[in-house]
């Protein structure tokens, strides 16, 4: 009796008694690497081939992505691009995405169709659990993992033990995967889950939308999980309808499969969360949080945990015809190229213009401090990203709190943190 | 079989920014790594592990927490340790350093283990002997492959003998 964990991990090493605990080296469908992890995997990659006249295991397997400082910011993030876009001309890498393709990876990558459900998906971007949401396996790893597995084709892994999460009742108001996910580490700690598996269960989930699974599965590594995932089922399918033809295989977890612990949330009592600073596990209620009257300097809505066009459509409903707080600066960063064209053509765009709100090209940008709406010293952001670290977003004194878009869009009118609830 | 003696920190979270402060991440030559090793920790850290001749690096629960820089391992290693026995290891630490050739020892009872003891670790067979002690102790063997990957001095070599025996 398995867990979906190890039954991906299992069909993907040359032992069928593979079982949480087992070290194996396992084949890989997918890798991954962006501009800042990318250049180091390379050079491994170099070390790994030189002089055995081998190149690339497969060409149409990696994935390369300039989205953390591009368009490139200045010259240093300029060499670093340069050396994705040589190795991606040299090898015949398919799947390199330049300026105008690219998009924030953990949103483009699932959007092209490049990871399916049951496939063993590594990156060099700790985020990469978000295609837990496709029921696939998928964690981050480090740039010589990367490098060996775009030379040999494997990596190793010790199968982890899985934590069942079940999430009953009915959702309140505004709450989304966000606070779900937020609410979650709140209560297991960013320790709560090293090693482990996060399967996200429970009618609540059954009837979430991909977009939720996708920041739920997203958030798994601020808890120290290995990764999230979610059971195939027919909101998957009918996500993946467009993407591929029948060609993928599901694998779902046995009823009585082994898990390291049960754990239940009963959802009519999760509030819209907030996480203070400075870490994810600081989540506390909106009710609690909007009481505290915290002034902000900047919103921003985007990354790869709630940049899809569904947090953009919740935005544009909350601000409608309203406008942003005159002391606001509101940063809106659609995932990818195509979720941006989409948001223009259903006005959600218009909207966040009339408003008085900036919208970028899809770029990682603010949410690690990049570019595109750095904080400068005392300043306050509320964000729908997914670290609040000390300094992530810039000057050691700001803060970040983190929200869902709901949230972020409501506190960008008012210009403090609050609830749509409060705002008419 | 390892042998060799041990210098222990009897503390948790001895983390990556201790191990290699990020100051020194500038230059990536292992021995210039391995020359700050240690040093936000123990200012004479080389100075002990000179005197004593320490192969044996031993600390608490959460060892290597913190980002995942490989130049922690790398310093380490450089530093003429061995192994690296813990009560627990930090998920990319263990992960870079079998990686990179580090040979660790998950270990619960360390308290049994004290600076300047004499062991003698047999990996194959898991059993660590303590001969200043006059202990032996089962310890959980790391499995065949990951131990091949150490071995063979890191994954870079590793991959390279699979591709090269293809
Ligand atoms: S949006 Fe933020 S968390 Fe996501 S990949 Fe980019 S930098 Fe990382």
């Amino acid at each position: 009796m398995l867990t979906i964990t190890e039954k991906i991990l299992r069909a993907h090493s040359n032992s069928k008694k593979v079982v949480a605990g087992d070290f194996i080296l396992a084949d890989v469908d997918k890798c991954l690497a962006n501009d800042i992890t990318a250049p180091i995997a390379i050079e491994v990659f170099r070390k790994v081939i030189i002089g055995t006249g081998k190149g690339v295991f497969n060409k149409e397997k990696i994935i390369l992505t300039p989205d953390h400082f591009s368009p490139a910011k200045d010259v240093a993030s300029a060499e670093q691009c340069k050396v994705l876009r040589e190795f991606a001309k040299e090898f015949e890498i398919k799947y390199y995405f330049k300026i105008g393709k690219v998009g924030i990876e953990h949103c483009l990558i699932p959007e092209q169709g490049l990871v399916k459900p049951g496939e063993l998906f590594i990156g060099a971007d700790s985020h990469t659990c978000t295609y837990g949401a496709l029921g696939a396996f998928s964690t981050g790893v480090g740039s010589t993992d990367l490098g060996v597995a775009m030379a040999l084709g494997k990596s190793w892994f010790r199968v982890p033990e899985s934590i069942k999460f079940i999430y009953s009742g009915k959702l309140n108001k505004w709450v989304s995967g966000k606070d779900l996910i937020l609410h979650t580490i709140g209560d297991i700690g960013v320790n709560g889950a090293t090693y482990k598996a996060m399967e996200f269960t429970g009618e609540i989930i059954e009837n979430l939308s991909m977009a939720n699974r996708f920041t739920m599965c997203n958030m798994a590594i601020e808890a120290g999980a290995k990764n999230g995932i979610i059971n195939p089922d027919k909101i998957t399918h009918s996500y993946l309808k467009n993407r591929f033809s029948k060609d993928y295989k599901t694998y779902n977890s046995d009823k009585n499969a082994e898990y390291d612990d049960l754990i239940e949330y009963e959802c009519d009592k999760i509030e819209p969360q907030v996480a203070v600073p400075h870490l994810p596990e600081n989540s506390k209620p909106i009710s609690e949080i909007a009481e505290e009257n915290i002034r902000l300097d900047q919103i921003v809505i985007g990354s790869c945990t709630n940049g899809r066009l569904e947090d953009l459509a919740i935005a544009a409903k909350i601000i409608n015809k309203r406008k942003i707080s005159k002391d606001i600066r509101c940063i809106i960063i659609p995932g990818t190229q195509n979720i941006y064209l989409e948001a223009l053509k259903k006005g959600y765009i218009k909207i966040f213009l009339t408003s008085g709100a900036i919208v970028s090209t899809p770029t990682c940008g603010p949410c690690l401090g990049g570019c595109m709406g750095i904080l400068g010293p005392e300043e306050n952001a509320l964000s729908t990203t997914n670290r609040n670290f000390l300094g992530r977003m810039g000057h050691i004194t700001s803060k970040i709190y983190l929200s869902s878009p709901a949230i972020a869009a409501a506190s960008a009118i008012k210009g403090n943190i609050t609830s749509p609830e409060y705002i008419d | 079989m390892i042998k060799g003696t041990v210098l222990k920190y009897n503390q948790e979270n001895i983390n990556t920014d201790l191990i290699i402060p990020a100051r020194y991440l500038n230059n990536s030559d292992p021995y210039h790594l391995a020359k700050h090793c240690m040093e936000d920790l123990d200012l004479k850290f080389h100075i002990k592990r000179e005197k004593l001749g320490s192969n044996i690096l031993v600390g608490g629960i959460n060892f290597g927490n913190g980002s995942s820089r490989e130049q922690a391992p790398i310093a380490i290693k450089y530093s003429g340790i061995d192994i690296v026995i813990a009560s627990s290891f930090a998920r990319i630490f263990y992960r870079n350093s079998i990686n990179i050739g580090l040979s660790l020892i998950e270990f619960e009872e360390i308290n049994r283990l004290n600076t300047g003891d004499d062991l003698n670790i047999d990996l194959k067979n898991g059993l660590l002997i303590n001969n200043t002690k006059k202990e032996s102790h089962k310890i959980s063997k790391i499995p065949q492959f990951l131990q091949d990957i150490v071995d063979t001095g890191g994954l870079v070599n590793y991959a390279r003998k699979l591709i090269l025996e293809k």
